[in-house]
């Protein structure tokens, strides 16, 4: 198994009142932004990168986001860059690199062969589709999303593939001149890792080209439905799909007491947490989902077109918002959220001790192949963000890492994925313990 | 009230569901960018004497996308084509906010196309001040609602969109701005050439209909139209915001009528 250190990179100082009031992390006005403070949080989160590879993490990991005090990795290649020199044994891991937002593959292929040969061979390059928001910022149109997703990953592989120069001509990247001169540093190009949030169509991606599905914190047990949809995709392709093919992120805050991990991990719901990342008409915009996935939104009842029903439109009656809002009535409901996401183990927040059989049980479930811990967001001091991270690499990660010897999950380095050939007819084996899942009583 | 069919039809190379209603004169209606609304009292009152042809865009509803539609230059040349599959000649066209740009690209690229042209509300130009409503990045509430200038005391608006959305409509809705936001994203549903290319149409009489409360198209955009023919004739509905022709129906129908007249 490889363990993994994630950080969105929080920008800590604005207040979580602003936030609230927008409603959102994304189109927080940047006049909130500190430029000392930022300087300074950029700077630490480098560091924290080393002092994850001091702690025994297998792998450091990277995002990207844009317009938000949610998370500062805007260029996450920038940062990849200055990883790539100045840690000396963990994975690079870009989970991932926007492809439809960024909108130009072959600078794309260079920069992360760069960051590849730099590294000596130690960047795993994951690619997304963007948030919703993203495609906003970026001005990439969310109807291409898909289709620029594909061409782009495709046009990476041949640029690192095929012996140059050549001329390309695509549907939407058209280049004259394909001939990257430095190539990556592993051979034929590093591994692949796909984060996402339950959407098949990405699932099934991933399975066509047997790679690694990374689950960011989702629900146990769609996740198990997800995991098998991949399994069964890759026996369709005659491959077995194993731990080597899953990989699961699950937010993680440890301090030296209960009641300190509760008091500082609620960072992980200020402002309103991930589930406030971008107001809904930046999360959706038109045609960013497949027809599939709008459709089965069209099910959801209780539409109604101006958000009002018919009877009180015809009265005048525009039941306006209300003007004041109680804030510490919202954090109540927030604290709500933080617990009962602790419940359903979607939020590891404790000691060691209480967290290891938590982790466990997920492991028993899911049987990931790789593990991300995902640091504490909101305002908590960097002493405290340091101290999650020692308890994790003194306490957690070396029993973790046995436990998973153990019950025999291996990750993508271990076993090539797709690499275990199955025939046609015969019965997959099974990739989640649908039985260990029955043991957790979920709240919706 | 007229009788109202629609037909899929397979014209330029692809299906076109086509709503037809009225008699007379043919009159070429292209919707706006939520596609067509239903038949209100406007068209019922125009269709004593003009029978409306009213194509589906392709990508909404009962018409197909066409993937090699990109822009609405592109657009306005699938449906220059279906024009002449038709033979209808020379017709009369009123168009609406993103059907007005689909009418000026057409327009600029053969002036023959229209005898009388009249645009509601029209997108197509950069405003020569303010911005056109980025309604792509608004929620479905305010969207529908910065349509019109007072939503509450516009009945046939209410009939539209007052009620619960059943699950058809919601993604008939989607897929109208999808397939919007597909052609029409960059420059945001404006061509920087269509301008040089309008001053080619000062044979077709053109007018330019527009409520004087439209947040969606400032008075900047008609003002670019006006720049670029300058022979178009202004028409202003006082209190009327992006759809006169249900915020204003009898104004409205009354100006209409007496320009196509001319």
């Amino acid at each position: 198994m490889k363990i993994a250190y994630f950080t969105e990179r929080p920008y800590r100082w604005v207040d979580e009142e602003v936030v609230l009031k927008n409603k959102a992390f994304f189109a927080v006005p940047n006049t909130h932004f500190d430029r000392k403070k930022g300087s300074d949080d950029y700077n630490h989160y480098l560091d924290e990168a080393c002092y994850a590879e001091e702690q025994g993490f297998d792998a450091v990991c990277l995002n990207e986001h844009h317009g938000n005090p949610f998370c500062m990795g805007n260029v996450l290649n920038v940062e990849a860059a200055i990883l790539a020199r100045i840690t000396k044994k963990v994975k690079i891991v870009l989970i991932g690199n926007p492809l439809p937002v960024i909108k130009h593959p072959l600078r794309m292929a260079e920069e992360l062969a760069e960051i590849d040969l730099i590294s000596r061979g130690r960047l795993v390059t994951g690619w997304v589709r963007g948030a919703g928001s993203e495609q906003y910022f970026n001005n990439a149109n969310p109807a291409y999303n898909r289709e620029m997703f594909n061409e782009a990953h495709d046009f990476i592989i041949q640029a690192w593939t095929k012996p140059g120069p050549w001329r390309y001509e695509g549907k939407h990247f058209h280049y004259r001149h394909v001939n990257p001169w430095a190539l990556p540093f592993q051979e034929p190009h590093p591994q692949m890792w796909i984060p996402g949030v339950l959407s098949p169509e990405t699932v099934l991606w991933c399975a066509d080209h047997a790679y690694p599905y990374i689950g960011l914190g989702t629900s146990l047990g769609p996740t198990c439905d997800l995991w098998d949809f991949y399994a069964e995709q890759a026996a369709q392709n005659g491959y077995q799909a194993g731990s080597e093919n899953f990989g699961y992120l699950v937010p993680t805050f440890l301090a030296d007491t209960e009641e300190k991990a509760q008091e500082l991990g609620r960072g992980f719901v200020y402002g309103g947490g991930q589930n406030a990342f971008s107001a809904p008409q930046y999360t959706l915009p038109p045609g960013y989902n497949s027809k599939g996935a709008i459709r089965n939104l069209a099910k959801q009842p209780g539409g109604s077109w101006l958000g009002v029903n018919r009877e009180k439109m015809a009265g005048g009656d525009d039941a306006p918002a209300p003007k004041t809002t109680n804030y510490d009535e919202v954090r109540q409901k927030l604290v709500k959220g933080f617990e009962k996401g602790q419940r359903n183990l979607q939020l590891l927040i404790g000691t060691p001790k209480s967290v290891i059989p938590k982790i466990k049980q997920i492991l028993d479930v899911i049987r990931p192949g790789t593990l991300t811990f995902f640091a504490v967001q909101g305002p908590v001091g960097n002493e405290d963000r340091l101290r999650s991270m020692q308890l994790l690499g003194e306490h957690v990660i070396p029993e973790i890492r046995e436990y998973s010897q153990k019950i025999g999950l291996k990750d993508p380095f271990e076993r090539k994925t797709g690499s275990v050939k199955l025939t046609h007819g015969t019965k997959r084996a099974p990739v989640v313990d649908r039985e260990a899942l029955k043991h957790f009583k979920f709240e919706a | 009230m007229a009788n109202v069919t629609e037909k899929s039809e397979k014209l330029a190379g692809s299906e076109l569901a086509i709503i037809r209603g009225g008699s007379g004169k043919p009159l070429l209606m292209l919707h706006d960018e939520l596609g067509f609304p239903g038949w209100m009292e406007w068209n019922e009152a125009l269709a004593g004497d003009r029978q409306f042809i009213i194509p589906r865009q392709p990508g909404f509803d009962k018409s197909p996308r066409i993937d090699w539609i990109r822009s609405y230059r592109d657009l306005g040349g699938y449906y220059a084509q279906v024009l002449r599959e038709l033979k209808l000649g020379q017709v009369d066209v009123v168009a609406f906010s993103a059907g007005a740009y689909i009418a000026a690209e057409m327009a600029a690229s053969n002036p023959d196309v229209f005898g009388h042209m009249a645009l509601v509300g029209p997108m197509g130009l950069r405003p020569t001040e303010g911005v056109i409503a980025d309604f792509i990045a608004m929620s479905m509430r305010t969207h529908l609602r910065s349509t019109v200038a007072d939503p509450f005391n516009t009945p046939e608006f209410l009939k539209i969109y007052g009620g619960e959305m059943t699950p058809e409509q919601f993604e008939n809705f989607e897929d109208a701005r999808a397939e919007t936001a597909r052609i029409g994203w960059e420059p945001f549903m404006f061509n920087p050439s269509l301008p040089h290319l309008l001053q080619g149409t000062a044979s077709i009489k053109t007018a330019l209909v527009w409520g004087t409360k439209d947040n969606f198209t400032p008075r900047g955009c008609v003002e670019a139209y006006q720049k670029a023919i300058p022979s178009a004739k202004l028409i202003e509905i006082k209190n009327a915001g992006h759809r006169p022709e249900i915020e204003k129906s009898g104004e409205f129908v009354a100006a209409l009528k007496q320009f196509l007249a001319s």
